[in-house]
């Protein structure tokens, strides 16, 4: 965080303009936190909207029927359509409801599921804050949309609310175990819990020998990516999980007594976290940024970077006042005409273009299985984790832990020096 | 200038958190209903994290999270919702147990508060930790390996004895 507050006092704004640079941090970070978490959640409800219209027309292909394709070309604008409807919908709470409650679930529920996105990677620079404890965090504040949840069961005062809401805080924090555990296999083999660290060395052959998925890899973190899958689709109560809000016993679960723009919140954030889960495995397991024909672009050591080449740019005028700051910027844009800067921008978006398409595709995956699968009973989705995953997982990690060991001849040598 | 600004910026993200901490835990403290009341502890151990968050120790402030929010009060409120629903009209509080509470916390605060004013302070200029997870990751596999197999020893031993209270008893 700090170094991203000197880059951008001394490296964008120092060179725009000197006063600019001037700025203190907390200001500098303040409008940063602002600027930046206005994509994000612009990002969170595309992917909602997206795949609203991807899961009902897959669906539609999957049983043989059409699905919503009347408003724009293919329907493709039925999602917009369907975000007006609720926001101009009656806001409906029941009279029994514990108002301050009721009103608070959905906002709860929507931080929570927008929290991970601070720390999720985009490309290999484009992440908010590529923190140390990076696969802890993302792990950590699902706790929050599970306290959002819980509260959202019990403030509407209805029975269907409180059974959905009990079952899934119950199915997400047991299956929380499981997942920990998958990606921890991960951690051991990567030895960082850095979500950016963890990705960048995945690549290998033409930037697709060196997933954590593949056996040659490591035969432990192949099984863990299963079952950190399945894990994901439990803890997002996507079928054949979906006991949470089982449309014949429970009607709509949680959300039962929600209407209008608050059912919103929990919609978007129900697809903001099963995009989370699919991003998480995508960098963990399936290699995030990396794929075919990326290191082409791949800028050579020593090559000037974007903000070398802005700041070379603009810091030919380095006096103060308006019409330099103007000259500044001009100078800035010149920079669009030259290959020097698309190559690495290419670099980053086409990193960013296998990280979202491989996440897409899981998500795609997880729709293919909702249509397919039937829900499975309460009794057989504990008996799943507890029974099934978690065994498995542990045994993930200490075959990792073991890997990693007998392979990593420096830290052996250690361990057999450290009593010494 | 510069430090003005990052020491005031501080101080307002330490008066914004001490709000919330402290609003919460009257309300946790004086809610009618101990639904509210759990909730409330919510924003306090939230508020916590935040301070840990403050002070530049982010593995403390997730681990605070992930263990007090999604471990302790999961469970809380499990308990609280998955017992009669009529407790929620219950009077959770009398006088009497207003002034055995009352009591107990004067208690504590006077014992704290001796402890504020009497301990041996030592003004240290604040260090930013960097890599505190690494360097916590190292001190428990080494130096403190006792203390941290011991402890999970004992909640293993707490899992095998839940394991064992609640299993199926054969007549």
């Amino acid at each position: 965080m700090q170094e991203f507050v000197h880059f951008l006092q001394h490296d964008v704004l120092a060179r725009i303009s000197p006063p600019l640079g001037a700025l203190p941090d907390q200001i500098v970070l303040l409008g940063a936190i602002l600027v930046g978490a206005a994509p994000i959640v612009a990002f969170m409800a595309v992917i909602a909207m997206a795949w609203t219209y991807g899961e009902r027309r897959i669906a539609g292909f999957i049983q043989a029927r059409y699905g919503p394709n009347r408003v724009g070309p293919e329907g493709v604008l039925q999602p917009l359509a369907d975000g007006i409807k609720l926001l101009a919908k009656e806001d409906i709470a029941p009279a029994g409801a514990d108002r301050p409650l009721y009103e608070l679930a959905p906002l709860l529920v929507f931080v929570g599921a927008l929290l991970p996105f601070v720390a999720l990677p985009f490309s290999e620079k484009w992440v908010i804050s590529s923190m140390a404890a990076g696969v802890f965090y993302v792990l950590a504040f699902e706790a929050i949309e599970v306290i959002g949840i819980i509260m959202a069961g019990w403030a509407p005062n209805s029975k269907w609310s409180l059974y959905g809401g009990m079952r899934l805080a119950a199915q997400m924090v047991a299956y929380e175990i499981p997942m920990g555990l998958c990606l921890l296999t991960v951690v051991a083999l990567a030895g960082t819990l850095n979500l950016g660290q963890i990705c960048q060395m995945q690549g290998g052959a033409f930037g697709v020998g060196n997933w954590m998925v593949w056996p040659w890899v490591s035969p432990f973190a192949t099984l863990a990516f299963f079952m950190f899958f399945v894990g994901g689709l439990a803890a997002t109560k996507r079928a054949p999980f979906d006991l949470p809000e089982a449309e014949s016993e429970l009607v709509a679960g949680f959300h039962t007594e929600y209407s209008g723009i608050r059912f919103a919140f929990f919609f978007m954030a129900e697809y903001a976290a099963m995009y989370v889960v699919c991003a998480v495995a995508t960098v963990c397991f399936l290699g995030g940024w990396h794929g075919p024909f990326r290191e082409w672009l791949a800028p050579a050591a020593g090559a000037p970077t974007i903000s070398d080449l802005l700041g070379k740019a603009v810091q030919v005028k380095t006096a103060d006042g308006a019409w330099f700051v103007w000259a500044n910027l001009w100078g800035a844009l010149s920079v669009l005409g030259k290959w020097a800067f698309w190559k690495p921008m290419l670099y980053e978006l086409l990193g960013a273009f296998y990280l979202i398409a491989k996440s897409f595709f899981l998500l795609f995956v997880m729709v293919w299985m909702r249509w397919t699968l039937p829900r499975i009973r309460i009794d057989q989705v504990i008996y799943m984790c507890l029974k099934v995953l978690l065994p498995f997982s542990l045994l993930c990690v200490l075959g990792a832990a073991a890997q990693t060991v007998f392979t990593d001849w420096n830290l052996l040598h250690w361990l057999l020096s450290a009593g010494k | 200038m510069s430090d003005f600004f990052q020491h005031f910026g501080q101080t307002v993200a330490f008066i914004a958190i001490t709000a919330v901490v402290i609003g919460s835990a009257l309300a946790a403290t004086f809610a009618k209903s101990i639904v509210h009341a759990s909730f409330a502890l919510f924003f306090t151990l939230l508020g916590m994290a935040g301070y840990y968050f403050l002070l530049g120790a982010d593995f403390l402030g997730i681990t605070q999270v992930i263990i007090y929010v999604g471990g302790i009060l999961v469970l809380l409120l499990f308990g609280v919702l998955l017992t009669s629903r009529s407790l929620d009209q219950l009077q959770i509080r009398s006088r009497a147990s207003y002034i055995a509470a009352s009591a107990v916390g004067l208690a504590v605060l006077a014992m704290l508060w001796k402890a504020i004013i009497r301990g041996p302070w030592q003004h240290v200029t604040p260090v930013v930790p960097q890599q505190t997870t690494q360097s916590l990751g190292r001190l428990l596999l080494t130096d403190y390996l006792l203390a941290f197999e011991f402890s999970s020893v004992t909640l293993l031993a707490a899992l095998i004895g839940a394991a064992y209270i609640v299993r199926r008893r054969e007549k």
